[in-house]
């Protein structure tokens, strides 16, 4: 079976490794990466001046005969310009940027301490397909064959038509399962002189290459406009998808300039049984939020300088990859002052790499009437950061002594009502069924009774088998 | 409303506005970029009258102050006062036919974008459908209410854009969702009804207005579809005003039948 998916169907989405790093005075407890997210696609666009590069990440699981690209592009491409990356970079900048969850430790009341921070943090992406190496009349169709290239795994063939109809039966005869309504939205990018990028997995370079998965195709070109097609990924979608879209950008945080860009609910206290579930709390989450946008906004997921972190959900990608993504301008000449910067507006930890890059993540979900128009796209110059970040409060279980620390158990119902509140809001999830979990997870809503004070020796042995 | 000038009508839109924006949108303005905008024009309206020696009028700086809060983005703070400066600083410098050529906020955002390219850009203005429609609601009242005779410039305007935006839907073949969200501009919005239609910055007599009007529509289509430009609509309403002395003089008239002491937005 041969279909179509044009850029942005469906995707599995990527496994992360949960990481190890360090970061301030905290420890990486966990990331909601792309994967939690069914058809999800995931675009990495990296562009600064009018350069601009597109890496499509293929996360298509099945026979890979069956995929298949078909995205248009604004010039036709020569055969340097189009390349194949590692999915290892993606996933990497997914880590980096996946929102996370975070965790601190109250102190003993008794003895007031420093606090300790851990973290986690979430999200995925799709593709296309199919096969075919027949080859018909393409001019009689009002098809131009303006280039074909093998690269990597890939045949790819780019097309410029003068109709609609004429492309759709090429695309048809070349076995392209093309959706119903395709003819309309293709007609519409012929008009706009776009060009169509087609991308098939050559099965005899891909034996050779000795890879099992397929890897991102990239491109590379100028070009003023500074979008996303998303039209035809809309056609065949048997219902609303999901895009993570991350760019890199030279000044600051890109928004989109004809959707609403708002960002994700952060820096929330939540239960501590969240923990051991905190794909389900960010997926539930997002879909909350999406509701309450009635599915027409685009939601910040992650907005940061890529020099640095705080706190890590991975380290930052590496300038060598950067610049394999896009960061076409780190490539250039030497250290130089990043224009726009302006004034030192933050205090800013020292940076292990600093990278004149702006990362931005972007997630939406979308379907044809919530989302009728491809994504434009705005670099703003706003260096402001922001992370998805859900915090876990962990109390003091320990022993106290004193009358703050039974001022200290007063006040914990209250609180945890409050994290069962937040919790409820933004996921949607029943109070009572919150409730109950988090008293069973050690976060009662009653005050507690002081712990008795143990003797000090029974601190020493107290657990030892005698 | 208490009075029969417009502009208070616009000061409280524009006020309600401003403050959804600073308490609950996402990247909206700050007080105190709000703060800094406002003062910054009362002082430098108050200034400049004093030296003209004419009388000192709020009302049309609170107008140029706020559009600038809700439309004008800066990374470093010193911009918005100097954007407002600008703007309201032209108003008394750069004249031409007995009033002055930019619409202010306009000049101020347009000299932001060409002189500090690195540190400025403009709120895309999508408020989400709600916001729009009660905007749209709201200033289309005020067209309504107030027999303003410069008003036929804003419905000028918006029946050329939509004119060109769905004209151009229908061409691609385009279903008309996209042309019925492309308009859903809040930033638009505020151009159609406060910048565009300010009287002491167009043509005084209509075939001027409506060929001033449609030029603004079309370099603004122009300069967004084709070059990608999203500020485009500000880049064209600065342009045309440059012509407007020339339309003027073509269609003349005794006097700017409209203008009052103190300037308007």
């Amino acid at each position: 079976m041969i279909r179509i998916l044009s850029l942005l169907a469906l995707m599995a989405g990527l496994t992360l490794a949960p990481g190890s790093a360090q970061a301030f005075c905290g420890f990486f407890v966990s990331k909601a990466g792309a994967d939690l997210f069914n058809q999800a696609s995931k675009v990495v666009m990296a562009r600064a001046d009018d350069r601009t590069v597109i890496t499509m990440a293929n996360d298509f699981q099945g026979d890979v005969e069956e995929f298949a690209i078909v995205f248009p592009v604004p010039e036709v491409l020569k055969e340097s310009q189009i390349n194949v990356g590692e999915n290892r970079i993606l996933e990497h900048l997914d880590a980096y940027t996946a929102p996370r969850l975070v965790e601190y430790y109250d102190a003993n009341p008794c003895a007031p301490v420093y606090k300790m921070e851990m973290m986690r943090s979430a999200m995925p992406m799709a593709a296309m397909m199919d096969s075919a190496d027949q080859r018909l009349d393409a001019a009689a169709l009002g098809v131009k064959i303006e280039a074909e290239y093998t690269v990597g795994e890939y045949d790819i063939v780019i097309l410029s038509a003068k109709q609609s109809d004429g492309l759709q039966t090429y695309l048809n005869q070349e076995g392209y399962k093309i959706p119903k309504g395709a003819d309309k939205v293709l007609n519409s990018y012929i008009k706009q002189d776009m060009k169509f990028f087609l991308a098939k997995v050559n099965l005899e370079e891909q034996a050779k290459s000795g890879y099992t998965y397929l890897r991102p195709i990239q491109v590379a070109f100028e070009s003023e406009k500074f979008m996303l097609p998303i039209r035809l990924g809309t056609l065949n979608a048997k219902g609303p998808q999901d895009l993570i879209l991350y760019t890199l950008s030279r000044e600051g945080r890109v928004e989109t300039a004809n959707y609403r860009t708002v960002k994700i609910p952060s820096d929330t206290n939540i239960p501590l049984f969240v923990k051991d579930t905190f794909g389900d709390f960010y997926q539930a989450m997002f879909s909350e939020s999406v509701k309450k946008e009635s599915m027409k906004a685009v939601f910040l997921e992650y907005a940061w300088d890529m020099g640095w972190c705080d706190p890590c959900a991975a380290d930052p990608v590496p300038n060598e990859d950067l610049i394999s993504l896009g960061a076409w301008w780190l490539a250039e000449a030497g250290p130089e002052p990043i224009p726009g910067r302006g004034p030192v507006r933050m205090i800013v930890p020292p940076q292990p790499d600093p990278a004149n890059v702006y990362v931005t993540r972007l997630h939406l979900r979308y379907d044809a009437q919530t989302f009728p128009e491809d994504l434009l796209l705005q670099q703003t110059k706003d260096r402001d950061n922001f992370q998805g970040r859900y915090i876990l409060n962990h109390p003091w279980s320990g022993e106290m002594n004193c009358e703050a620390g039974k001022q200290y158990l007063q006040s914990l119902p209250e609180r945890f009502e409050k994290e069962a509140q937040n919790l409820s809001q933004l996921t949607g999830w029943e109070i009572a069924g919150i409730r109950e979990k988090m008293d069973n997870a050690g976060q009662p809503f009653e005050v507690q009774p002081m712990p008795e004070p143990r003797p000090w020796w029974e601190k020493i042995w107290g657990g030892q088998e005698k | 409303m208490l009075t029969k000038d417009p502009r208070y009508a616009q000061i409280t839109i524009l006020s309600i506005l401003t403050i959804l924006q600073m308490f609950w949108a996402d990247f909206g303005p700050s007080p105190v970029i709000v703060a800094l905008n406002v003062s910054t024009a009362l002082a430098v309206q108050y200034a400049c009258s004093r030296m003209v020696g004419i009388r000192f009028d709020f009302r049309s700086p609170l107008i140029t102050s706020l559009s600038l809060t809700v439309l004008l983005k800066a990374s470093a703070l010193w911009i918005y006062p100097l954007a407002v400066l600008v703007a309201i600083g032209s108003k008394f410098t750069l004249r031409a036919g007995g009033s002055h050529i930019f619409n202010p906020a306009n000049i101020g955002i347009v000299a932001m974008l060409l002189a500090f390219p690195h540190w400025v850009w403009v709120a895309p203005g999508q408020w989400g459908s709600a916001l729009w429609l009660a905007f749209l609601l709201a200033a289309f009242g005020c067209l309504v209410l107030y027999k303003v005779p410069s008003r036929d410039m804003t419905l000028f305007f918006l029946g050329g854009w939509l004119a060109l935006i769905f004209g151009r839907a229908l061409w691609l073949g385009d279903p008309l969702a996209i042309p019925l969200h492309q308009i859903q501009s809040g930033a638009m919005l505020i151009f159609a009804f406060f910048m565009i239609s300010d009287p002491k910055t167009i043509p005084v007599r209509w075939p001027g207005r409506l060929i001033f009007a449609l030029a603004v529509c079309v370099i603004g289509f122009i300069l967004s579809i084709e070059w990608h430009i999203r500020e485009s609509l500000f880049y064209a309403l600065a342009l045309v005003c440059l012509a407007r002395p020339t339309l003027d003089s073509i269609w003349r008239a005794e006097r700017r039948p409209w203008v009052t002491e103190g300037g308007t937005s």
